[in-house]
């Protein structure tokens, strides 16, 4: 799979398994706990595509976006705040309302059928 | 120091004076005494006809017309002004009260004329004129109701108001008959040919027209009354209304010496001033050169003036649009500019379809190229394109603009210079709205509406205000979103007639790209209302909204809010304690809502389903807090223990209740019942509402509460249970069919074409002949309901998306934390937002 350039793992990257990737439904995010209590939202597209970002959403500051809708907006796949509507780039974690605003995202591998997230 | 203005008279012109004058008396120059011989403030009496459905005066208030916040004007209700001393310059009233003016203005009105038929002063003869004369009528009625078979009702004089008249007599069950000594109806405002068509048409909805023909005698015959006409006709009916034109009254200027009209009126200047410069006098009671007018229109213009004058202004009297377009008894009627064809040399175009029941007649100039006027009988949607074009230029062969294709033929609204008005009602010209849009920002009908007034009065131009927003390039887009470019009513019919099951199969075959958070909640929603199971099953999971998903409200910490379902707000002590018991063992912030329910805060994502288990097995539901959907049926305590009540609120509440939950609708639902006409369900600020009536039930909808305010207008008076439930039932449905993503019935009844009439023909008369499919929708939503939260405790698949963490099942958010505050959990925020830059 492809990976955006910031999220490319590392030979330090510390990954964590975090669920089958059937258990993900397609343009659906799910919730994972990384070590050291880091909550990211882990998103599968429709074309099969996994990604991880941030799960604080910097507008309201809660822990929320994984149960953001995801689809695409002018072709950029995204997920929408469910809390106040801002979408974020899932491949960059740009906000695309707020051009100031971005939220971190997390190297996503999938083997085995089973999805990890890495800490770079 | 300020001046006084005396208003004798509380009718709508002499309303509309006080209004404007207050408006624009910003530097408070005058106070106003005004003087009204009714007991009631201003009403609209245009709308008069309509106080038959519910007998709800209030409905026909106008806007602020107590002025009771207002300290600058007095309003006297009940006390007419009996004489006027020009040289103290003080009227005295009929109570004895003296009062001094600066400036007076006269706008006593008119009275019905009767004409002097023999036993015109027997019981059961009444005038149509005020809200007290509809009463009596009223009372006459039922008096012939409680009679053997259906009772009949005499009109005299087939003019606007007898068909008026004729109109609210059948509604109120009686069989009209209809005497007009002209050879046909309406006959100052139409031909012989429209005239023809109209009294067919009439006809049609059982009411018998007696045209060229005089009331001889009226005779009392044991109870009920025998009218004699001059064809020598003999009409057994149990009451006479006289509706043969109107007499300015004027009697109060004859008395102090200002002079009046050969055939009535107080004579004015352009001005709208008597021959005392400190008195005027405006609306039908005035003659502004030689005319009376007996509309509220060229009224209103007179008070616009005389405010103008009383500020030092010069305005005067441009003279008066004599046109009429209106819908009698579902027939529509328009009139306008030289309809009779009066002027020297003019030429008339008629289009006389007896097939269609249309009756079209265009007046121009003897060159055939300046339109002077027109007739429009059966179908007036010309009439808003036309109008404006009366003296002006035609744009091509008349002929062709009365030419079925589209609405206005060949005239389009570019034709139309700045200057012509759009809306006669309130005196907006093209040039207004295009100054509302380009320079007002306004984008939408109801943003028109409200900055220039254009279309809240009569509403006939509201079309043409659509067709000017797009001429002015508004892009009046009805695509839901980028992915598709189908309105939501649009979406809905395609998911109807072709089945569709899934989002993914209707953005493939009819969008574009993948969605997003405003159509796959829609299209969730669509399917949903068409009953597709669970909301949550399959695919359709994914499309929700977050409180959808979770069923349950999210709040600002991430945490959701729980709320069971109390139907009517009626709940035993048992299941109170319940509640209480739940929000104790959760740690829940409790607070009663406003629609006689109470949510529980703070309830995370992994202990939602926990507490709904222990609910259920309580006898709880899901109350659909999270849903675009049925909230609740509020209720008062009804007729069971309230000594006002005279119907069963509560029993009725819970029963719409439990036969809309669940219901998935374009936006929130709220609904409210009231035993009694005291309203203290407030079902008047609720989507639909009901108020029980000694008789019945009063069906209102389209109400608001929240930044729009507005107050349920009565679709049905006085109907049984059975009733009730059907039209509320293809209301619901012909809503959910028809409005916009997230478009409250408020604002789709307000932009509706046609507004509450097309509503009611749609939904009680079945003008569509849609309330069969409309009332088996409706069906099949209450015979599939299931309740959400017992089927997600039943779906192991489902309650495992009801983790935290996947990763993590049992761990809560560790972000999420609470402090206490007056004896309740609260959230603690995690500081103000602060954001990572790039």
């Amino acid at each position: 799979m492809t990976l955006a350039q910031d999220t490319a793992p590392t030979a330090r990257t510390a990954w964590t398994e975090v669920c089958p990737l059937a258990r993900l439904r397609p343009e659906e995010g799910v919730a994972a706990l990384l070590p050291g209590g880091v909550q990211v939202a882990v998103f599968r597209t429709h074309d099969g595509q996994v990604y991880a970002l941030d799960n604080l959403d910097p507008f309201s500051r809660a822990n929320i976006l994984s149960r953001g809708i995801v689809g695409d907006l002018r072709g950029v796949p995204v997920v929408a705040s469910p809390m106040h509507k801002q979408h974020f780039d899932l491949r960059t974690g740009a906000c695309l309302e707020d051009d100031a605003v971005v939220v971190a995202t997390f190297p996503v591998r999938v083997e085995g059928g089973t999805i990890s997230v890495g800490r770079p | 120091m300020s001046r006084t203005l005396v208003v004798v008279g509380n009718g709508m012109v002499g309303h509309r004076l006080v209004q404007a004058l207050r408006d624009r008396d910003t530097a408070g120059g005058w106070r106003v005494v005004q003087f009204a011989e009714e007991a009631r403030p201003a009403y609209d009496r245009v709308a008069l006809t309509s106080y038959v459905d519910g007998w709800d005066p209030l409905r026909l208030r106008l806007d602020g017309a107590e002025f009771d916040s207002d300290d600058a004007v007095e309003l006297v209700l009940g006390d007419p002004v009996a004489t006027v001393d020009r040289a103290a310059r003080t009227v005295t009233t009929a109570s004895g009260r003296v009062q001094a003016y600066d400036a007076l203005a006269l706008a006593t009105g008119s009275a019905p004329f009767v004409p002097p038929v023999p036993g015109r002063d027997l019981p059961g003869c009444h005038v149509y004129r005020t809200i007290d004369d509809l009463d009596a009528i009223k009372a006459s009625a039922a008096r012939a109701r409680a009679g053997v078979g259906r009772g009949a009702a005499l009109v005299i004089g087939g003019g606007l108001l007898g068909l008026e008249a004729a109109k609210a007599l059948r509604d109120m069950g009686l069989s009209p008959h209809v005497v007009e000594l002209a050879p046909r109806l309406m006959p100052l405002q139409v031909d012989e040919g429209g005239g023809a068509l109209l009294k067919r048409l009439i006809e049609d909805l059982d009411v018998t027209v007696h045209a060229g023909t005089s009331t001889a005698a009226i005779e009392g015959d044991r109870g009920r009354l025998l009218a004699k006409l001059g064809n020598g006709t003999e009409l057994d009916v149990d009451l006479v209304v006289f509706s043969a034109g109107i007499r300015p009254r004027d009697q109060l200027a004859r008395d102090c010496g200002l002079p009046v009209g050969e055939r009535g009126g107080v004579l004015v200047d352009e001005g709208c001033r008597t021959e005392d410069p400190d008195v005027y006098a405006i609306g039908e009671c005035a003659n502004i050169e030689g005319r009376v007018y007996g509309l509220v229109a060229p009224g209103y213009a007179m008070a616009e003036i005389v405010a103008d004058r009383l500020l030092g202004g010069r305005a005067t009297f441009p003279g008066a649009d004599m046109s009429t377009k209106l819908k009698l008894l579902g027939v529509d009627v328009a009139s306008f500019g030289d309809a009779h064809a009066a002027t020297e040399g003019s030429l008339e175009v008629v289009v006389n379809d007896a097939v269609k029941g249309t009756y079209k007649k265009l007046v121009v100039s003897d060159d055939a190229k300046t339109l002077l006027g027109g007739v429009l009988v059966g179908d007036a949607a010309d009439y808003a394109t036309l109008r404006p074009m009366v003296g002006r230029a035609l744009p091509g062969d008349p002929g062709a603009l009365l030419a079925p294709a589209g609405g206005g033929g060949g005239v389009g609204v570019d034709a139309l210079p700045d200057e012509a008005q759009v809306c006669s009602c309130n005196a907006v010209t093209k040039g207004d709205v295009r100054t509302a849009v380009h320079e007002q920002g306004c984008a939408d009908i109801p943003a028109v509406k409200a900055c220039t007034r254009a279309g809240t009065s009569c509403g006939s131009c509201v079309p043409m205000l659509k067709q000017l927003l797009t001429s002015f390039g508004v892009e009046q887009s009805k695509a839901l979103c980028e992915h598709f470019s189908q309105s939501r009513a649009e979406l809905f019919e395609i998911v109807r007639v072709t089945g569709a099951t899934t989002f993914s199969e209707l953005v493939e075959r009819h969008g574009t790209g993948r969605g997003c958070d405003i159509c796959k909640p829609a299209v969730a929603s669509i399917l949903a209302s068409l009953g597709n199971g669970h909301i949550l099953a399959g695919e359709q999971g994914v499309l929700q909204d977050t409180n959808d998903k979770f069923l349950a409200n999210i709040q600002r910490n991430g945490t959701y809010s729980v709320v069971p379902r109390i139907p009517g707000g009626e709940i035993t002590p048992e299941k109170l304690i319940v509640i209480g018991q739940v929000a104790r063992d959760f740690g829940l912030y409790t607070k009663i809502t406003g629609g006689q329910r109470i949510d529980l805060f703070g309830a995370t994502v992994d202990q939602l389903p926990v507490i709904w288990k222990r609910l259920v097995d309580a006898g709880f539901e899901s109350g659909h807090a999270y849903g675009k959907s049925l909230r609740t049926v509020k209720s008062c305590v009804g007729s069971t223990w309230c000594r006002y009540g005279v119907q069963d609120s509560v029993g009725l509440a819970v029963e719409l209740e439990l036969r809309y939950r669940g219901l998935r609708s374009p936006h929130k639902l709220k609904s409210g019942v009231s035993g009694c006409a005291r309203e203290c369900a407030e079902a008047r600020g609720k989507d639909f509402g009901v108020i029980a009536t000694d008789n019945g039930w009063n069906l209102y909808v389209g109400g608001n509460g929240g930044t729009m305010p507005r107050h349920a207008d009565l679709l049905v008076s006085e109907v049984d249970k059975e009733t009730l439930l059907k039209v509320i039932d293809r209301f619901l449905v012909f809503y959910i069919r028809t409005a916009d993503r997230l478009q409250r019935t408020s604002a789709w009844l307000d932009a509706m074409e046609g507004g509450l009439d097309h509503l009611r023909d749609v939904v009680v008369h079945d003008s569509l002949g849609l309330c069969a499919e409309l009332e088996a929708q409706m069906a099949a939503h209450v015979d599939g309901y299931a309740d959400e939260w017992a089927a997600v405790l039943q779906d192991p698949e489902k309650l495992s998306r009801f983790t935290s963490f996947v990763n993590a099942p049992g761990s809560p958010d560790p972000a999420v934390s609470f402090r206490e505050e007056r004896g309740q959990r609260v959230p603690v925020l995690l500081g103000t937002p602060e954001v990572a830059s790039r």
